[in-house]
């Protein structure tokens, strides 16, 4: 059975490969009859240009990326589609300990609320602003065409700071960024784990909320491959998916955690103290040096059908792209984002394993407080909450009504 | 602006690398090249220089920060885009294969930059084979190192000539279809666990 696909897949070193390596460590693609070959990269944009030429098969992308590919945001692309997310959440937003400090005397609450945290930064911005002579506060992400920026840009719009005008957003390799702070390059970042615990285990930084408090069970990277591979290769696909499908369920349950920060740590994968990854799997989020606050939902790598391709998040995604001026909007624009997302593909591989399928492409974001049980096939299932921190709602059959609300807040 | 010379950017933190692209672009008769190793500062030299291509390694780590630097009006007064012709992917995956990615100012005309992209993905070519029959040529030394050191352990714990040793290295890798090189770290690693005499 072993080798009956060869499966050559690019990866950066973020805890979300996490898939990607349990699939391949802990024998899910083999039991598919998949040799999984990883690629760590250095780069998105070499993800993206090698997985358009066909030196890989499939890689871990940014969820809004096979997005950006196809409607021509990117300076090389094959046409990518997204049938399978690679989890929930997972991300955070880390300052230096000088802006935490002058965010501290505006009250900012240090327990990760994003409303507090985000007006007391906001009052920073504006004694800044007042005082004259200061730069703008300098924050980095990693792509354009990220979950960081877009997260970190709502976050902020959300609290009343202009992210284009009263902050400068640069781009940086995730790697870099907790010395970029202590060089003083950047004052904060928004960045996947576990490259915000290690400014906090470096001692420059602290994380002062997180992605899963600014928009609960949020998407963050997909499994891309070609649209052409895809079709070319349709039994290599079903297997691969169900091989992720198998691997989330063992990254999901926590008496795996210490095995797969094992993993994980080595070099071939993030090549970091093991400590590092632990916090994000286990939710005792150290967000300063002996200061651990819990978020149960950090990073989910399986429940509340956290690999299923929500239709309504590529649109969420390219709702901000138009909020932000990388796109026009347009309803030809509209299906681009939408056709990306490939729930069918996801149905298809796995209907069979018992996995639990939502009976819908997409939901109303924001619609779910609490956790709630809803129409599936398969195991049963339960979503939600879901919601913005700002109580916002994301109808997607009401795209451009969303972007006018935007648009005039 | 048609046979204006192209000003040329190239940056690459390989030094022996971006001299080798350098040295081939003076050739071709560009005296407007510029190499950067660092990117520390980089939009500012982008901003002065206006370069109408500009050359980066693929593995360089800062692609997606450039990228984004170039699709930015503020920081290049020109929109630029990646390689010759996205239609041209005979191309596209020369240079990926080589490891080269090329940026061009939107409106040069294709056959300006093409010859400039050819002579990078034949560079780039030329050093990844360098540099691994060096990485070779160091491996094989080592190697032979190890099968040395593996023979005067035979010798003397076995009183074996040379060839005999030799000739025990080589039968043992055969029977267990393993290179001598592997046999040879065997033994060295064991002798050295077990003898504390012995190196």
């Amino acid at each position: 059975m072993s080798g009956k696909y060869q499966i050559t897949a690019g990866f950066l070193p973020l805890l979300d490969s996490a898939l990607l390596a349990a699939a391949r460590e802990q024998g899910f693609a083999e039991a598919e009859g998949i040799q999984l070959h990883l690629v760590r990269e250095n780069s998105w944009a070499s993800i993206r240009d090698r997985l358009a030429v066909g030196h890989f098969d499939a890689a871990h992308m940014l969820a809004p990326m096979p997005i950006a590919c196809n409607l021509g945001l990117t300076p090389l692309a094959a046409e990518t589609i997204a049938p399978m997310a690679l989890g929930l959440g997972g991300n955070a937003v880390t300052v230096s300990l000088d802006l935490w400090r002058a965010m501290q005397d505006a009250g900012a609450p240090g327990d990760l609320d994003p409303l507090r945290t985000g007006e007391a930064l906001a009052a920073v911005i504006s004694a800044r602003e007042n005082g004259g002579g200061d730069r703008l506060l300098r924050f980095g992400v990693v792509h354009p065409h990220s979950g960081h920026n877009y997260e970190l840009r709502y976050w902020l719009a959300a609290c009343g700071i202009d992210p284009e005008r009263q902050i400068e957003i640069v781009v940086l390799p995730p790697p870099v960024m907790a010395n970029a702070m202590r060089a003083g390059h950047i004052d904060g970042y928004c960045v996947g784990e576990p490259w915000n615990t290690a400014a906090v285990a470096k001692g420059v930084g602290r994380i002062v909320t997180v992605k899963a408090a600014i928009w609960k069970s949020s998407p963050e990277k997909v499994l891309g491959v070609t649209r052409v591979w895809a079709e070319q290769n349709p039994d290599a696909l079903t297997a691969l998916l169900r091989a992720l499908y198998r691997a989330a369920e063992w990254c999901g349950a926590p008496g795996n955690r210490r095995d797969l920060t094992r993993i994980l740590a080595g070099t071939g994968y993030i090549d970091c103290p093991e400590e590092w990854l632990m916090p994000a799997l286990s939710g005792a989020v150290e967000v300063a040096r002996g200061d651990v606050v819990t978020v149960s939902d950090f990073f989910v790598p399986h429940a509340n059908a956290a690999t299923f391709p929500w239709k309504s998040h590529a649109l969420w995604f390219y709702s901000q792209m138009a909020r932000w001026g990388q796109i026009d909007a347009s309803v030809a624009h509209e299906d681009i984002a939408r056709n990306t997302y490939r729930p069918d593909l996801y149905r298809a591989a796995l209907r069979d394993l018992g996995a639990a399928l939502p009976g819908a492409n997409a939901k109303v974001e924001g619609a779910l407080a609490t956790p709630t049980p809803v129409g599936s096939a398969g195991a049963s299932l339960t979503l939600g909450p879901d919601g913005f921190f700002d109580g916002a709602i994301f109808d997607p059959d009401q795209v451009s009504a969303y972007l006018d609300s935007q648009r005039h807040r | 602006m048609r046979g204006a010379p192209l000003t040329i950017l190239v940056i690459d933190e390989n030094r022996p690398r971006a001299s080798i692209i350098e040295a081939g672009l003076r050739e071709a008769g560009h005296q407007n090249v510029t190499i950067v190793h660092d990117v520390t500062g980089i939009a500012a030299r982008i901003a002065a220089l206006q370069p109408d291509v500009i050359v980066i390694d693929l593995e360089n780590p800062n692609r997606d920060m450039l990228e984004n630097m170039f699709q930015l009006s503020r920081a290049v007064k020109r929109p630029i885009a990646m390689f010759v012709d996205r239609s041209d992917m005979a191309s596209i995956e020369a240079a990926v294969d080589a490891g080269v990615s090329a940026y061009v100012v939107d409106g040069l005309k294709k056959e300006r930059v093409k010859p400039i992209l050819d002579m990078a993905i034949v560079r780039f070519n030329a050093f990844s084979r360098m540099a691994r029959e060096l990485e070779e040529a160091r491996t094989e030394l080592e190697n032979r190192k190890l099968v040395e050191r593996a023979k005067g352990i035979l010798m003397k714990s076995r009183g074996l000539s040379e060839a005999d040793a030799y000739a025990l290295l080589r039968k043992t890798a055969m029977n267990q279809n393993r290179k001598i090189s592997e046999i040879a770290q065997s033994l060295v690693t064991a002798a050295g666990l077990l003898g504390p005499g012995d190196d």
